[in-house]
């Protein structure tokens, strides 16, 4: 049983690490970017680096470092959706000459993809209903999609005989876009008669964007893990100089103890997050382990990631309520995270489907 | 990192499940599997068998019946045993005392006391917690008066868990009511309780059940002999003993197999729907929980606990009491007359005692996030 990294993989942290701090070395500089256009910065610099190429080239371990060392600096970048999620599809369902066509432009980085799954009011389902194909032509609407107005292509899943296809769009659709409250960007995305052409053979594909959708979802969870070891670390650090009643905030136990419980929290969902990115890693894994993996790590998101981003303002007083201030900007990018990748809920309901599959839930199999 | 277990850590445990499950009468397995208590004879007779095979206390130097396992196999053996309801050597002779005194006591004490007490054929007990000593455990008071040759010992300890069968007690005592610090007037002690002037007086708990009790030295004669190491030096022996007892509190193996209980219940009951979702809750913080302990399994190599210890004992203990309160409710009303409600009422120790839960968060604000 391995915990630890080997040195590859050691050198890949301190390289994003190294990178994406320079790009985000502050609360302020974050706040420049993301009221620019297109809101993040770093883009080039991670595909120079390779990072873009971690889906296609590497395991899920490699890539959930990377998303981890980009929550630690919270990069705006959108580097789950457009690489592991969009480009992951591309490059799992793709047809060989859309993939030789694509994914090293992805990967360059002179083509960002996104994944336009999400409809109004279904939740987190995969299955499209409202957008529909046929006869080489989307209509309907998805919302919310990251990064829309950004992308030069979606890829959209869409109603079809039998299922849920997956088809290429570069235009003829209209964006609505609005600012995320943790300073991305999303739109709702208008098809109609919209020209589409199938990614791979535009047939039912609904496993293969489950799978995605899962394999993304533990990366995410570890960008949230990297937001919520430093929110600790910021928390920590401000109660041992803060002054109140003539000492420091640390003197005061009730509020060291709620430190201490998001610490317990922080470990046990580094534990969890880990151990789903090591079967996702695992090639003896099923899609239906990814699957159940990608809820457990889901669950630490919508439980530890709360209570540390809200417990973290909270123990801020009023300047972790202020823009100025980082930790609000963690907090809420924690909560952007959970909400992209599934309520407690959704994930106790698909766990609680499988119920019957094992008597006691071993992580070591 | 790595998901699977090695091939020879894979056999180890292979191993382990078969001896367990195979060596360990059945009668005795399926009384820890349905929470019930055992007698005092059917945990002699299940640690006997243990420490017969060389299974009983691994964690002892290699010369007093340990083994030289990492801290994985050890992991690996106290999980196996938990989910094959096998019930764990006594932890005051096991994970106590014993190491202790291998630690710390004179050659001739090690003689004396380390065979029979990996074999269970001395029940130790534990004479820390006084009436107004318990999380503040230095402030004890019971003293122990050097005269010629022997200790004379006065006062009162309380929850002494299974005093009752206590054959020895070890003690922490007060020999110089003048030191500077608390801390450093306290002496460890062994006590032969069949000694004139001890007694045992039971306490019933919430439950029902009689498995604490006050023990009261009067006079109580000990030889100094029994002193394990320094006098006044105690305090630095209780801190390693503690330090060993949070380690394995968190029972992950044994809070699964009664998770998998409550999932069988439930459904022979009908009412696997309306649970489903807190089960599954359940088994993904127990998830969280095993990695986090294979995680400091696999980091303290080397002796020393994981500062993360804390973390185990704390969300190790909630997750025992919430998995008693969750077979407790699949029961509904029958619950209010069932074994269940008493377990889980009697759980509530678990958050208490070990080092409470608020000391635990002490420790880690001060200890590992510097506050
Ligand atoms: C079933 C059971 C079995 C036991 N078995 C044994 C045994 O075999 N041998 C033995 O020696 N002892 C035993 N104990 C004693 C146990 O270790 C103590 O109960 C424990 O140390 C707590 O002490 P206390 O009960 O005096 O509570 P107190 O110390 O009075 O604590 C009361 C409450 O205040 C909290 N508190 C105390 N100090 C602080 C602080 N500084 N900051 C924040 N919160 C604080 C505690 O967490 C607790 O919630 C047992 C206890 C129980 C319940």
């Amino acid at each position: 049983m391995e915990f630890t990294i080997d040195t590859e993989q050691q050198s890949l942290v301190q390289a994003v690490r190294g990178l994406v701090g320079k790009t985000y070395d502050s609360s302020e500089a974050r706040r420049a970017v993301t009221k620019a256009e297109p809101g993040f910065a770093a883009w080039d610099q991670l595909a120079e680096m390779g990072v873009l190429s971690l889906p296609f080239e590497a395991t899920a371990a490699e890539v959930s470092l990377a998303a981890e060392e980009l929550g630690r600096v919270i990069a705006p970048d959108p580097f789950v959706e457009s690489i592991v999620l969009a480009g992951g599809l591309i490059n799992s369902v793709g047809t060989d000459e859309q993939k030789s066509e694509l994914v090293d432009a992805i990967a360059e980085g002179q083509t960002l993809p996104v994944l336009a799954w999400l409809e109004p009011n279904r939740g987190w389902s995969a299955q499209a209903v409202s957008v529909t194909y046929s006869d080489g032509k989307l209509n309907g609407v998805k919302s919310t999609v990251v990064q829309a107005d950004r992308a030069d292509l979606l890829v959209v899943s869409a109603a079809v005989d039998g299922g849920t296809g997956l088809f290429l769009v570069t235009d003829g659709y209209a964006t609505e876009t609005e600012r995320t409250h943790d300073g991305s960007r999303a739109a709702t995305v208008t098809f109609s008669d919209t020209p589409a052409v199938a990614l791979g053979d535009g047939g039912d594909a609904l496993a293969a964007l489950e799978h995605a959708l899962n394999l993304a979802r533990i990366a995410y969870a570890h960008e949230a893990l990297g937001a919520m070891a430093v929110a600790l670390d910021i928390t920590v650090g401000y109660l041992k100089t803060r002054k109140q009643f003539g000492v420091t905030l640390n003197k005061f136990q009730a509020l060291t103890f709620r430190a201490a419980d998001m610490y317990v929290e922080l470990e046990l969902a580094r534990s969890a997050i880990t151990w789903a990115t090591i079967v996702a890693a695992d090639e003896g894994s099923t899609p239906e382990d990814v699957a159940a993996a990608a809820s457990h790590a889901a669950l630490q998101v919508a439980r530890a990631g709360r209570h540390i981003a809200l417990d973290a303002i909270q123990l801020h007083g009023g300047i972790g309520m202020t823009a100025e201030y980082s930790v609000g900007h963690y907090a809420s990018r924690i909560l952007a995270i959970g909400q992209m990748i599934g309520d407690e809920t959704f994930h106790l309901d698909r766990l609680a489907a499988r119920i019957d599959d094992h008597t006691v839930l071993d992580p070591i199999g | 990192m790595r998901l699977q277990l090695s091939p020879e850590d894979q056999k180890f445990r292979e191993e382990m499940r078969e001896f367990f499950t195979t060596q360990i009468p059945e009668r005795i397995r399926s009384k820890v599997i349905a929470r019930q208590e055992l007698s005092k004879e059917e945990m002699v007779e299940s640690q006997q068998i243990l420490n017969a095979a060389g299974l009983a206390v691994p964690g002892w130097p290699l010369e007093w019946g340990g083994k030289d396992w990492s801290q994985l196999q050890r992991h690996i053996w106290h999980e196996e045993m938990q989910l094959a309801g096998v019930p764990q050597p006594l932890a005051f002779n096991a994970s106590m005392v014993g190491p202790v005194i291998a630690n710390f006591a004179s050659q001739e004490l090690k003689e004396r006391f380390l065979a029979k007490t990996a074999n269970l054929d001395i029940w130790w007990a534990q004479g820390f917690s006084e009436p107004d000593a318990g999380s503040d455990l230095a402030s004890l008071r019971t003293t122990a008066v050097r005269e010629g040759d022997e200790y004379v010992v006065n006062g009162q300890k309380t929850w002494t868990t299974l005093g009752q069968y206590g054959d020895w007690i070890f003690m922490l005592v007060r020999t110089d009511p003048a030191a500077p610090k608390k801390q450093q007037g306290i002496s460890f002690l062994l006590i032969d309780m069949t000694t004139p002037g001890v007694t045992v007086r039971p306490i019933e708990l919430i439950d029902g059940g009689f498995e604490v009790n006050e023990v009261f030295f009067d006079n109580v004669r000990v030889p100094v002999g029994n002193l394990v190491g320094e006098e006044n030096a105690g305090w630095t022996y209780a801190k390693f003993l503690l330090g060993n007892e949070r380690v394995g509190i968190a029972q992950v193996g044994a809070s699964q197999r009664h998770l998998a209980t409550a999932k069988e219940i439930a459904k022979e009951r009908g009412v696997l729907d309306r649970f489903a979702s807190r089960i599954v809750s359940l088994e993904s913080e127990l998830l969280a929980l095993e990695t986090t302990a294979l995680r400091v399994a696999a980091h303290s190599d080397g002796g020393k606990p994981h500062p993360a210890s804390s973390v185990l004992k704390i969300k190790g203990s909630v997750l025992i009491q919430a998995v008693s309160e969750l077979l407790m409710d699949i029961e509904g009303p029958a619950a209010t007359t069932s074994w269940n409600s008493r377990v889980f009422l009697n759980n509530r120790k678990v958050s208490i005692f070990g080092g409470s839960n608020e000391v635990q968060r002490t420790i880690i604000a001060g200890t590992i996030l510097g506050l």
